[in-house]
């Protein structure tokens, strides 16, 4: 069973949906594009977030859901138009509200002025008395059940012995499914009761409406509870029968019926079975007096009729992933063995272990599905963070978002959010020109940032694009050499040029504006897109815009790794960082000083790096003629790591080292090998940073 | 005696906490995320008591009220309105449309079970 603190996080779930539907229909309205579906989605999702808030207390968050629910109300019923302005204010309403929600969610911070501020503009817009008093009040929402009890002023005795009640139902209200039975048992639940039947309405069989009312019923409640509580019972039937709740003393003296105290399950078994023989006799039986409805007979029994979702803990997915990878590394020992034990292809033991291979990936793949999200919570917090950077730029920005239920792993989404932010930073502040700009050069006043996400070849790949005025290259490169990134005759492809961005310490910005400057430069974006076993690239067309291109793995629980030999072990490195393997040549590798040497690969330099020397697995450098090489490309540009042997290439299980033992430098996890030993995983930026080069800042310095 | 209670509420904190709030008071429950999901549940399956929002998707609450009551079968069973609105026209239309009853939100488990008792034979 759910407690409260499980829903409660099933809230903030739903409200993070229901933010989401606020502002694609406030902007799908802005675009002049919603029917009265749009409207009334708009209203439902501030409505639900309000009536949660309200189930949790809440208040700071019910208050202003309150207040911009009732305006979205009037637009609902017409009575406010959807023009700019109006959308205007919603749309930042929404921002506020997103605001609120992450604030009682611990999240976050609200911004308590502005959201003063804008609940003024929200009440603002609705001219004259507000329907629904502006008072931020949840309280008049708390309290019981939310109607007005029966205003009858009777002078009561202030401690009344009891209460003298007397109904008489009207067809109405049976046709409501209300029924005098559950009333009666209400009242006896607050003290005894002495109950009368009035029958004396009731005409004669062949007279009798199925349907209207002929009964009353007086009753003599002796306790001395507050008259509200009686009042309560009738809440639901008021309007639809006689009603007359009096003290007990004061009536005491008026002439009664004979008041005939009764057992009531006794007097409601005979109510029910007199009823009966009439019912026999009618084709449409009446609603009265107790819809014989099934109860009891069943037992309890479970009941979902809506398994749409289940929610589960993501621990208990990892450990099903860890599972599953221990499945995998098994399956691949179990080949090997078979293999060993010179079975042939065609055996049956052979082609039954292909079978195994082939469901063990399938269980892979499906279990994988299941930490896989939509890329849409990334992209959706983007909107926003367009119309801030557009607010404070004075641009006008359209965001066009392609592929948003592109799935990903949880974990690489989490980490996209900071990349994608300061991508889309990048794009309003320095990509696009200012509105004056554009108009001179003929282009539309608004400018356009796409967003996009799809599949290719086994991973995501996500496209941050704009249509502004291109890397202005000449400026890229005077900035690169005042700042001692590359001399001042390099000569530089354009590729090379646009790739200058993601060095360290690189900015363009004429001035370190405070919304694209925050400390952040691409080389972060860069570096945490690779630490997630990604690349990215750019794009550029001068005049026409630029595009950065993310690609990453679908999942970070399995790699593509090279498997080589280094000493007298194996290790696994990324395939994304490799670039190419290639044999040096004599001619080719450079002695630079004592211990350093370079590799020439197609006219530059790269500095080559023994790798069993820089693990530690060897104190002499290795002969660089009987090893290979693989070109890495890492943060501080490429590079050559000279390993002995490659075995071959194969998908590999991560596992993690600091979980399992400690850090080791220049690792980055481990995993178990078909022949059951354990592989490292070489960090490729770890590594050749333990290797710190100063003669080469980078290797661009060296190209030539 | 256990009742079967059908709610109906598109949104998946409020069915929860129905859900939690009515499985402790010992109901069993039957979910439906709209009014017209609502109708289909109810068809297969026989609810005594019926909880039900009124802003949703497809089809609201007072068109799911009159759904019902439109049908003889389901003539007796009670419907309580479950919603924000606390003012008196989403009310009376929700009453005019045939509900037996209404709980406002927020609701506390005893309110609810209260309500429940008042309408439940």
């Amino acid at each position: 069973m759910d407690t409260l603190e499980d829903i409660k996080a099933t809230f903030f779930q739903e409200c993070q949906e229901l933010l989401a539907d606020l502002e694609s229909g406030l902007l799908t309205l802005e675009a002049g594009a919603g029917d009265s579906e749009v409207v009334n989605a708009v209203f439902r999702a501030v409505h639900s977030i309000k009536g949660g808030a309200g189930a949790f207390g809440l208040d700071r968050l019910v208050a202003f859901a309150h207040v911009f629910e009732t305006t979205l109300d009037e637009f609902r019923a017409g009575r406010l138009d959807a023009n700019p302005v109006v959308l205007r204010i919603m749309l930042r309403a929404a921002d506020i509200l997103t605001d609120l929600v992450a604030d009682a969610q611990g999240a976050g911070e609200a911004d308590e002025v502005s959201a003063e501020q804008l609940r003024l503009e929200l009440q603002g817009l609705i001219s004259g008395p507000t329907p629904c008093s502006a008072a931020p009040s949840p309280p008049e929402e708390t309290d019981t059940m939310g109607f007005v009890p029966l205003q009858v002023c009777i002078e009561a005795p202030p401690q009344p012995t009891g209460w003298r009640i007397t109904i008489t139902p009207t067809a109405e209200m049976y046709g409501k499914a209300n029924d005098i039975v559950p009333l009666l048992r209400e009242l006896e639940r607050l003290g005894p009761c002495a109950t009368t039947l009035n029958a004396s309405g009731l005409p004669a069989l062949d007279d009798l409406e199925p349907e209207a009312a002929y009964l009353s019923w007086a009753i003599e409640l002796n306790v001395g509870c507050p008259r509200e509580a009686v009042a309560e019972v009738f809440d639901f039937v008021e309007d639809d029968c006689v009603l007359a709740i009096e003290p007990l003393a004061v009536s005491a003296a008026a002439p009664q019926p004979a008041a005939v105290d009764i057992d009531i399950e006794a007097f409601l078994a005979s109510a029910l079975s007199a009823a009966t023989p009439a019912q026999a006799e009618l084709t449409n039986p009446p609603p009265q007096p107790a819809p014989k409805v099934a109860t009891a007979q069943e037992p309890t029994r479970e009941l979902s009729v809506v398994p749409q979702s289940i929610r589960v803990d993501l621990e208990r997915v990892d450990k099903l992933i860890d599972l599953v990878g221990e499945l995998v590394i098994n399956q691949a020992m179990l080949a090997q063995r078979v293999a060993e034990s010179g079975f042939v292809r065609s055996s049956a033991v052979a082609v039954g272990l292909d079978d195994l291979e082939q469901l063990t990936r399938e269980i892979q793949d499906s279990v994988m599905a299941i930490r896989a999200q939509p890329v849409k919570s990334v992209f959706q917090r983007m909107p926003r963070l367009v119309r801030e950077i557009a607010a404070a730029t004075g641009k006008r920005v359209r965001l066009v978002t392609e592929g948003e239920g592109t799935e990903v792993d949880k974990t690489v989404i989490e980490q996209l959010t900071d990349p994608i932010t300061h991508m889309i930073r990048n794009a309003v502040d320095h990509g696009l020109e200012s509105t004056a700009t554009r108009l001179e050069r003929g282009k539309p006043e608004e400018g356009t940032v796409r967003l996009a996400a799809f599949h290719r070849s086994g991973r995501i790949v996500i496209e941050v694009g704009d249509d502004g005025g291109g890397i202005n290259r000449e400026r890229v490169r005077e900035i690169a050499i005042d700042k001692g990134l590359i001399s001042a005759d390099a000569v530089l492809t354009e590729e090379e040029t646009d790739n200058l961005l993601f060095l360290p310490g690189f900015s363009t910005a004429a001035t370190v504006s405070n919304i694209s400057g925050r400390g952040v430069g691409m080389d972060v974006v860069k570096r945490s897109i690779q630490s997630l076993g990604g690349r990215i690239s750019i794009s550029s067309m001068p005049g026409k815009g630029s595009t950065f291109t993310m690609s990453l793995p679908l999942t970070l629980a399995v790699l593509d790794g090279m498997v080589v030999t280094v000493g007298e072990q194996t290790l696994v490195a990324p395939l994304t960082s490799i670039i190419e393997t290639l044999q040096p040549k004599a001619n080719e590798v450079r002695q630079l000083g004592p211990t350093q040497r370079v590799l020439a690969v197609r006219g530059s330099y790269v500095p080559l790096l023994d790798t069993g020397l820089i693990l530690g697995w060897r104190t002499e450098p290795a002969d660089p003629l009987l090893g290979v090489c693989l070109l890495v490309e890492s943060d501080g540009g490429r590079a050559a790591l000279l390993v002995d042997a490659i075995q071959g290439q194969r998908q590999v299980v991560i596992k993690s080292l600091e979980a399992n033992y400690r850090q080791v430098p220049g690792i980055a996890a481990a995993t178990i090998l078909g022949d059951g030993r354990v592989a490292l995983i070489l960090d490729v930026d770890a590594a050749i940073a333990l290797q710190t080069l100063p003669a080469f800042p980078t290797p661009l310095a060296l190209a030539s | 005696m256990s009742l079967t209670i059908l709610t109906v509420d598109d949104s998946r904190t409020m069915r929860d906490m129905l859900m939690m709030s009515l499985k402790s008071a010992g109901f069993d429950v039957v979910q439906a995320v709209d009014g017209v999901h609502g109708l289909e549940v109810l068809a297969s399956t026989s609810p005594q008591v019926i909880i039900t929002d009124i802003n949703m998707p497809r089809l609201d609450g007072f068109g799911f009220i009159e759904g019902v009551r439109r049908d003889e079968k389901y003539r007796g069973i009670p419907i309580l309105v479950l919603t924000t609105e606390s003012d008196a026209v989403k009310k009376d239309r929700a009453r005019q449309a045939g509900a037996t009853g209404w709980i406002v939100k927020p609701f506390s488990p005893t309110k609810l079970v209260d309500a429940i008792r008042r309408v439940a034979a």
